[in-house]
């Protein structure tokens, strides 16, 4: 008993920081959420030329915590006949595998919860591909033929699309060499340019893919509303089904960081390498808040109540320390060179890395989320048999043969001594190739099978 | 200590999911167990500091061959199937039969307990923090000297998937 | 890493769950689910060995184990299916088309 308490205790004091990270994430990224949600709401309500959620707190930023409320205390419905273990397990394990895969996501150089793993994009991919059970068994144990269609067809669509999306990152893996997520954001650092520059037709494969492994619009059809009332969620009402709706947030986070890090450059800035007048991208992030804190400084006389003129001047407060904050590091180091003790710059600049390789890397999942959002309030939905067909006839040879074509200009590249920016003379022409002989086999198999007009009857 | 500790939960998991899967009436029940033995297993292969192999499982194996199994039950998912007999009439004396093999080999373990490595010769095993780095390992062996049943495992794989469509095809 | 009997000593647990579900159970799946239970226990075997000597080989082979188990699942489950559409059964005793 002494010797497990003594192993635990030591447990506890090598790994307090994971632990701490984890339980914080895992209390803290349903409000995160919450506030996704709102952001969705608020630009959905924006591309439709309205106001969206503006009752509950000051313009709506209540609305989460109401929401919340709402799910927690509404009654809990299990169907007859419903296999409870399985009922009460689905949702859990959706939740469970996208929270699992935050672990592996590296935000800053240093701000990884599971440090150093050596399989860590593919750790992050596989363990959100689990969430595939979820919705399987939600579908399953709801005992009902709508859901269990919405769960088969939905599961059919992320197995598919998972390929896809496997194989262009392995596209992006050509370049970096490693599985570990911080080398490949150091790779991207040491090749001076971002990996979706280098593999375009990855990154946009990859950008497919991820939409409808998240289940998002316009591949949304297993939870569209007018077609399977909710598909596989029918049936699960209150916590079960913020759950599910967690899950697939997180998801969308967890996939926009996966893209981030391997085509977008993780935590760099854009141009990571080259120095000199580039480095003003590095104020880029300080003026970009100061820029917010003085619009809502101007909005702030037009608001019609007190309490929002007061809310509004908060954030603007916010948005201002949060400029100092960014513009802190920037500015003791080169401009205040001379005036600053090299002790004091030597002990600002891993901060510096840190805040602002943050601030970037927020910066990008969040342009990627709102990528998905727009996507979501332009396109129409893809019926499924246009979806299945989009996934293994379009999408799976076109990432095959990218993967083949790039490795050839890599080998040109190595032999020709390109690297940095000249790679993208091999790279652009192979994805160039690929591209349109994807497109030629699309074009030779739509000419062989004329198209019907109306929906096959057999694509369940 | 962490090390005995994380391999007798990931054993104890294994064991009592894979008891459970081959013992459950509902087919499903018995995959959901099955998937959770295939963690355990991925675990035990963490412990070992085969971390390639630990994500390949979990890829692979539970999403998916576990994936597909799920889905065939959900197919042939017969309500008259989970009220029959689950096992089968030569149950007693296949029981007989696996506990007596059980018995050979537990007990030419256990009698070699005292033997160090039980009579298999032992190395010394590298210190975990000395290993090399578990992918590129894994990859230049197999890319190097286990090239050939790389290919051939991929023309495994293409015939594999060839013949599970032309089977599981309605004949229209 | 442990001894290197704990670990034989979790394979051959596995392995006769496994050999026990395929001999003992009549649902065709369960069956087939057991013999993934059996691969993953001598998946266990080579990959504790393979840590024991620091050779990779035993990974490798491991990984090959996992391919085929795939292709072999995939497959059988194909029969499955098929012989499902035809006789509306998964029991293996009712499946003797071939006896007299």
């Amino acid at each position: 008993m002494q010797a497990v308490t003594q192993a635990t205790m030591e447990f506890v004091k090598q790994y307090w920081a994971p632990l701490v990270c984890g339980v914080a994430i895992v209390a803290v990224l349903p409000l995160i959420v919450g506030y996704v949600v709102l952001v969705e709401r608020k630009i959905m309500a924006d591309m439709q030329a309205r106001l969206g959620p503006m009752r509950v707190g000051p313009h709506g930023l209540l609305q989460p915590i109401a929401d919340a409320v709402k799910l927690l205390i509404k009654e809990d419905i299990i169907p007859d006949e419903a296999d409870k273990l399985v009922f009460w397990l689905a949702p859990v394990l959706s939740v469970g595998a996208a929270l699992l895969a935050i672990a592996g996501l590296a935000i800053g150089p240093a701000f990884q919860i599971a440090k150093g793993i050596n399989v860590g994009i593919l750790f992050v991919v596989g363990v959100s591909a689990m969430g595939i059970f979820g919705i399987v068994l939600g579908g399953w144990a709801s005992n009902s033929h709508y859901s269990l269609i919405g769960a088969l067809r939905s599961s059919a669509q992320l197995v598919s699309y998972e390929t896809a999306a496997g194989m262009a990152l392995v596209c992006g893996l050509l370049f970096a060499g490693t599985l570990n997520v911080t080398s490949i954001v150091e790779a991207q650092r040491n090749q001076g340019i971002w990996f979706g520059l280098l593999a375009p037709v990855a990154f946009f494969t990859y950008l497919v893919a991820s939409i409808a492994e998240t289940n998002r619009a316009p591949f949304d059809l297993p939870e569209a509303e007018s077609e399977l009332v909710a598909g596989y969620m029918t049936e699960f009402s209150g916590f079960r089904w913020s759950l599910y709706f967690l899950a697939e947030y997180t998801n969308m986070i967890v996939v926009a960081s996966v893209a981030t890090t391997l085509f977008l450059g993780g935590w760099l800035r854009p141009f990571p390498r080259t120095h000199g007048l580039v480095d003003l991208i590095d104020f880029l992030p300080p003026l970009l808040m100061v820029v917010i804190g003085v619009y809502c400084l101007i909005r702030t006389p037009k608001q019609p109540a007190r309490v929002q003129q007061l809310f509004m001047l908060v954030v603007a407060g916010l948005c201002f320390a949060l400029a100092l904050v960014l513009a802190a590091p920037v500015l003791a180091t080169p401009v205040l060179g001379p005036f600053v003790k090299p002790s004091l710059a030597a002990a600002v600049k891993p901060f510096y890395e840190g805040i602002h390789g943050g601030f970037w890397f927020i910066f990008k999942v969040s342009a990627y989320i709102y990528f998905f959002m727009w996507l979501r309030f332009t396109l129409p939905r893809y019926r499924f048999d246009q979806l299945m067909r989009l996934g293994w006839h379009f999408l799976i040879p076109l990432s095959i043969i990218n993967v083949l074509l790039i490795g050839v200009a890599m080998i040109v590249g190595v032999y020709y001594h390109l690297d940095g920016w000249w790679l993208l003379l091999a790279t652009i022409p192979a994805s160039i190739i690929a591209l349109i002989i994807a497109l030629f086999i699309l074009a030779l198999e739509q000419k062989s099978e004329p198209r019907k007009a109306s929906a096959p009857d057999s694509y369940a | 200590m962490l090390d005995q500790a994380i391999f007798y939960l990931f054993a104890g998991i294994a064991v009592v999911s894979a008891i459970l899967t081959v013992t459950r009436r509902n087919a499903v029940h018995s995959a959901i167990f099955l998937i959770t033995a295939l963690l355990a297993t991925a675990g035990i292969f963490l412990q070992l500091r085969a971390e390639f192999l630990f994500i390949v499982q979990i890829i692979l194996y539970v999403g998916g061959i576990m994936v597909l199994f799920v889905f065939v039950i959900m197919l042939v998912n017969l309500d008259v199937a989970v009220r029959q007999m689950q096992f089968a009439r030569q149950k007693w004396v296949a029981l007989l039969i696996s506990l007596a093999l059980a018995a050979q080999v537990g007990l030419m373990l256990w009698s070699s307990r005292k033997v160090p490595g039980h009579g298999v010769p032992v190395l010394n095993a590298v210190p975990a923090d000395k290993l090399p780095p578990n992918t590129e390992a894994v990859a230049q062996s197999l890319f190097s000297s286990y090239l050939l049943p790389f290919e051939i495992a991929s023309v495994l794989l293409l015939v594999a998937m060839i013949g599970a469509v032309v089977m599981a095809k309605k004949r229209t | 890493m442990l001894p290197i009997g704990h670990y034989l000593f979790l394979g051959l647990a596995l392995f006769i769950i496994g050999a026990i579900g395929v001999v003992t159970r009549r649902n065709v799946i369960v069956i087939l689910m057991s013999i993934e239970l059996i691969l993953n226990a001598v998946n266990i075997n080579l990959v504790a060995f393979s840590r024991l000597y620091g050779d990779v080989a035993g990974q490798v082979f491991a990984l090959f184990i996992i391919a085929d188990a795939a292709a072999e699942a995939a497959v059988g489950l194909g029969i499955v299916i098929a012989f499902f559409r035809n006789r509306e059964t998964v029991l293996e005793d009712e499946m003797d088309l071939l006896k007299w």
